[in-house]
């Protein structure tokens, strides 16, 4: 397989990525050959909130439904760590830009089938991307904003479909690849209501269905058990994929995660464990678990409500980010969170990343903490708000939320603040999220996960509110919108760090809008029968399975099949 | 009730008054009588002690965090050892029993208290307002009480606040439904018929005249209640839907961490699992304690 080599794979992410490693035995560099058959079991922390990958932005839903579809564009699986890119269901190389590098032509693959029969067209592809990048009022698109370069999508002929954007964007390809941007069936999109009552209902559809061209099939799905997959026969990667199934079951507590993988009863989890776990399981299973780790493309910081008054005033802001010490928790709390890297906006290692020297200039990155810490109390004074209570929300999720959420109140007390914590379950913790006027939502906890590595489009988070939808400090500031908007149009890489640096410095030190903490540390053990698999820099990504398979002896692997799949 | 002849009555005037017992006398008296209730009365004694001088009998912050001493195995310097965050689990466990008593006490008190008030008056009144008043009381005592405080907390939002009320919920009928059986006796006693005769109001007859006759149930249902408090506020918290971290309490330390942490750092989850234990454990058998005492059934078995 040939692979495009975006700017993207310049990324000396390698160090700041970081190598898989393992830790009972090093991941092989899969010279065995696959063996075919078996049902991998996996274990999920969330709920599905919904089945439609366009609509919705979390691992719960990508985990097990990610395996009933395939994608115009992927991350290359056998080597997730950098940033290639190879066609999944276009053919031959990802296209190099035309027109000044505003129109991309991709070539559809022939002969590929969704699972109810119908044969995929380029009209397909264009339906689905409208419905990402177009979507019809009432209907939620979660990467709309991202894809704002996007000017139209078209199907010459039944076998190519054409973007063509208003400039050229380095930053295009790379969201094409979002594992989120599922291909829907065009008449599935456009069907009508039975009942004759929803307009939309084609376009909701997806919501409550699936119908894929993935390298599974769907079987069912047990709210609050599992959901189960079984191999398409037909599936457009030849040889693949090498299981006959798999069993996505639903586990919410992570110490039931542990031990299903410990006892037996499940063969991974794809989101990742606190260090604490991989070194417990290390311990029980010695050569049976194999470690893989990775930089995790998730920031984890939090902003200052703006519509409150306390937080309108930036010198508070910069008072809070003063009081952290992230060089400490780095070495510290890394041994029992799932975070661990100091960096800015950018994930460390990446091209536009501030580097140490840079980051050690910005309030909350001193390595001098006492100093910080003066200088927070001199900044809290100025303002008049010694003393000052506030509440942070907080989700009910213990890896990372619950203990760094812990973490940062008592930062917060030693420059004389009273902070409590607010925690709340998954749904009313983002409505408040979402809710300005939310009682609580003093500092709202703001993490920020994206799957391809993509920092100048995803600074988008930290735009105006008016245009990020995400915007957690629901501020406004016009500069920083103007810098995005020039980022996103600069194709000289140096001016667009120089750009991606200036706008850094104001979200992180003279405006302080978002106080970035750590960077997640990903931490993914698995039974070492388990191959095939590669550690991406983000739970989203390689999530297909169609490359996964079980080194385990014929008749396990025909058990497997017959317990989950009846034969 | 009984009397007492004349006679007799002389006879008692001129005898020697008996001789009053030093506490201590009285207080081994009772240990004699009553062992364990006195056992339950001390620890529930060392807690409130504990919960009020807490800052004096604390060597950390219970708050305070700690790099260094991230799940240091207890030693002279941390005397149950340190959590995940190298905070001292001793001093949790101190400052916890301030959490446990207040909501404990409050919830016991207040649900107690509001049990008493519409158990008394459901017996009083009688007819159609008891009949209506037991069922609504017999639909929310068909929910166990920890089902019943999840569904106040999911409904109000976690915090200690909200814990309170949440354990109030299912107090208040399980206190009425005791407290009337033995108000529907002192009903029928021709004082009731006298003071209503007599022309008192409804509230007074019914706060002055029946409550304090049934003083001795009503007083070991709370006792009772504030160990059940202190157990369904511990299991909230466990569930994360009581009260929030940094807060030091009981339930709280047992959740999350400790899980992770049981297994090579078992203090993390001992500690606050003994804690929880004894104090329900003493609340229980001062109760038992409290039960012998005051119903007299028992007292002329004794």
């Amino acid at each position: 397989m040939s692979a495009m080599k975006t700017s993207f794979t310049r990324l000396a992410l390698a160090a700041g990525l970081g190598a898989a490693v393992a830790a009972g035995g090093v991941v092989a560099a899969s010279a065995e050959e696959p063996k075919t058959g078996g049902v991998l079991r996996l274990v999920v922390a969330g709920k599905i909130p919904s089945y439609d990958g366009h609509r919705e932005s979390t691992f719960a839903m990508i985990h097990p439904i990610r395996p009933f579809y395939s994608l115009l564009i992927r991350v290359n699986p056998d080597d997730p760590q950098s940033s290639d890119f190879i066609c999944d269901l276009c053919e031959g190389d990802v296209p190099a830009p035309t027109n000044d590098g505003k129109t991309y032509t991709f070539k559809i693959r022939q002969g590929v089938e969704f699972h109810d029969g119908t044969p995929l067209t380029a009209h397909d592809i264009v339906a689905t991307y409208n419905k990402i990048v177009f979507p019809e009022e009432g209907i939620l698109s979660n990467r709309v904003s991202r894809f704002a370069m996007v000017d139209a999508i078209s199907a010459p002929d039944d076998h190519t479909v054409q973007f063509d954007l208003k400039y050229a964007s380095p930053g295009f390809i790379p969201m094409v690849a979002t594992p989120f941007n599922f291909v829907y069936a065009k008449k599935d999109l456009e069907q009508a209501d039975p009942d004759g009552k929803d307009p939309q209902y084609g376009m909701k559809w997806h919501q409550s269905n699936i119908n894929g061209t993935g390298p599974f099939v769907f079987v069912e799905h047990q709210p609050g058990s599992h959901v189960l997959g079984k191999r398409y026969e037909k599936y457009h990667h030849e040889g693949k994929p090498y299981l006959d199934g798999f069993k996505a079951i639903s586990a919410p507590k992570m110490s039931i995660r542990i031990q299903a993988i410990r006892g037996g009863r499940a063969d991974i989890e794809f989101r990742g464990f606190p260090p604490k776990a991989r070194d417990d399981l290390v311990k029980a299973l010695g050569e049976d678990i194999t470690v893989q780790e990775s930089a995790w493309n998730c920031t984890f910081g939090y902003a200052g409500n703006q519509t409150k008054p306390l937080f309108q005033d930036k010198r508070v802001r910069q008072a809070l980010t003063l009081a952290l010490d992230r060089w400490g928790a780095s070495r510290y709390l890394s041994k029992i969170a799932i975070v661990k890297t100091v960096g800015g906006l950018a994930l460390p290692g990446h091209p536009v990343a501030a580097d140490e020297e840079t980051l050690k200039s910005y309030y909350g990155y001193w390595p001098d903490i006492e100093k910080s810490r003066a200088k927070a109390r001199e900044l809290l004074k100025e303002a008049g708000a010694e003393g000052a209570s506030f509440k942070i929300w907080n989700r009910a999720v213990d890896q990372p939320y619950k203990a760094v959420g812990t973490w940062m109140i008592d930062q917060w007390r030693q420059i004389g603040l009273n902070v409590e914590q607010i925690v709340v379950p998954t749904g009313p913790w983002m409505a408040g999220l979402r809710d300005p006027e939310q009682e609580g939502a003093d500092v709202n906890i703001w993490p920020s996960c994206q799957s391809v590595v993509n920092p100048i489009v995803d600074a988008g988070a930290w735009i105006s509110k008016a245009r990020a939808a995400d915007n957690r400090g629901h501020y406004e500031d016009a500069q920083l919108d103007e810098w995005y908007d020039q980022m996103q149009r600069e194709g000289d890489p140096a001016k667009q760090a120089e750009l991606y640096r200036k706008f850094e410095k104001r979200v992180l030190h003279d405006e302080a809008h978002f106080g970035q903490i750590l960077w997640w540390h990903k931490i993914n053990p698995h039974r070492s029968y388990v191959k095939g698999w590669k550690i991406a820099p983000s739970h989203y990504l390689n999530q297909s399975l169609d490359q996964v398979w079980l080194d385990v002896s014929d008749e396990e692997r025909k058990q497997r099949t017959m317990d989950e799949l009846g034969g | 009730m009984a009397t007492v002849s004349e006679g007799r009555l002389a006879v008692a005037m001129f005898e020697e008054p008996a001789a009053v017992k030093p506490w201590h006398e009285k207080l081994r008296d009772m240990a004699r009588k009553q062992p364990v209730g006195v056992a339950g009365a001390i620890i529930v004694v060392l807690m409130i002690l504990m919960a009020v001088f807490a800052d004096v009998v604390t060597p950390f912050d219970p708050l305070q965090t700690s790099y260094e001493y991230m799940l240091a195995p207890p030693d002279g310097s941390f005397l149950f050892g340190t959590d995940m965050l190298g905070r001292d689990v001793y001093s949790r466990i101190v400052y916890g029993a301030r959490t446990a008593l207040f909501v404990g006490f409050t919830a016991a008190a207040v649900g107690g208290a509001l049990g008493l008030v519409l158990g008394v008056s459901s017996a009083y009144f009688g007819g159609l307002f008891d009949l209506i008043f037991q069922r609504v009381m017999d639909v929310f005592m068909a929910f166990p009480l920890v089902i019943m405080a999840l569904a106040v907390v999911s409904i109000l939002g976690t915090g200690t606040e909200n814990v309170i009320l949440a354990i109030i919920v299912p107090f208040v009928p399980r206190c009425a439904r005791v407290v009337r059986s033995s108000a529907l006796q002192i009903r029928e006693i021709p004082y009731i018929d006298a003071a209503k005769a007599c022309g008192f109001g409804h509230t007074r007859i019914i706060l002055r005249h029946m409550a304090p006759n049934v003083m001795a149930p009503f007083l070991i249902m709370v006792t009772a209640f504030v160990g059940q408090a202190i157990l369904t506020e511990a299991s909230l918290s466990y569930l994360g839907l009581g009260v929030q971290e940094p807060t030091p309490a009981w339930g709280l330390m047992l959740q999350g961490g400790a899980e992770e942490f049981a297994e090579t750092a078992p203090w993390v989850a001992v500690f606050p699992g003994l804690a929880i234990t004894l104090a329900v454990f003493g609340f229980n058998l001062f109760g038992d304690a409290l039960r012998d005492v005051l119903d007299p059934r028992l007292r002329s078995s004794q």
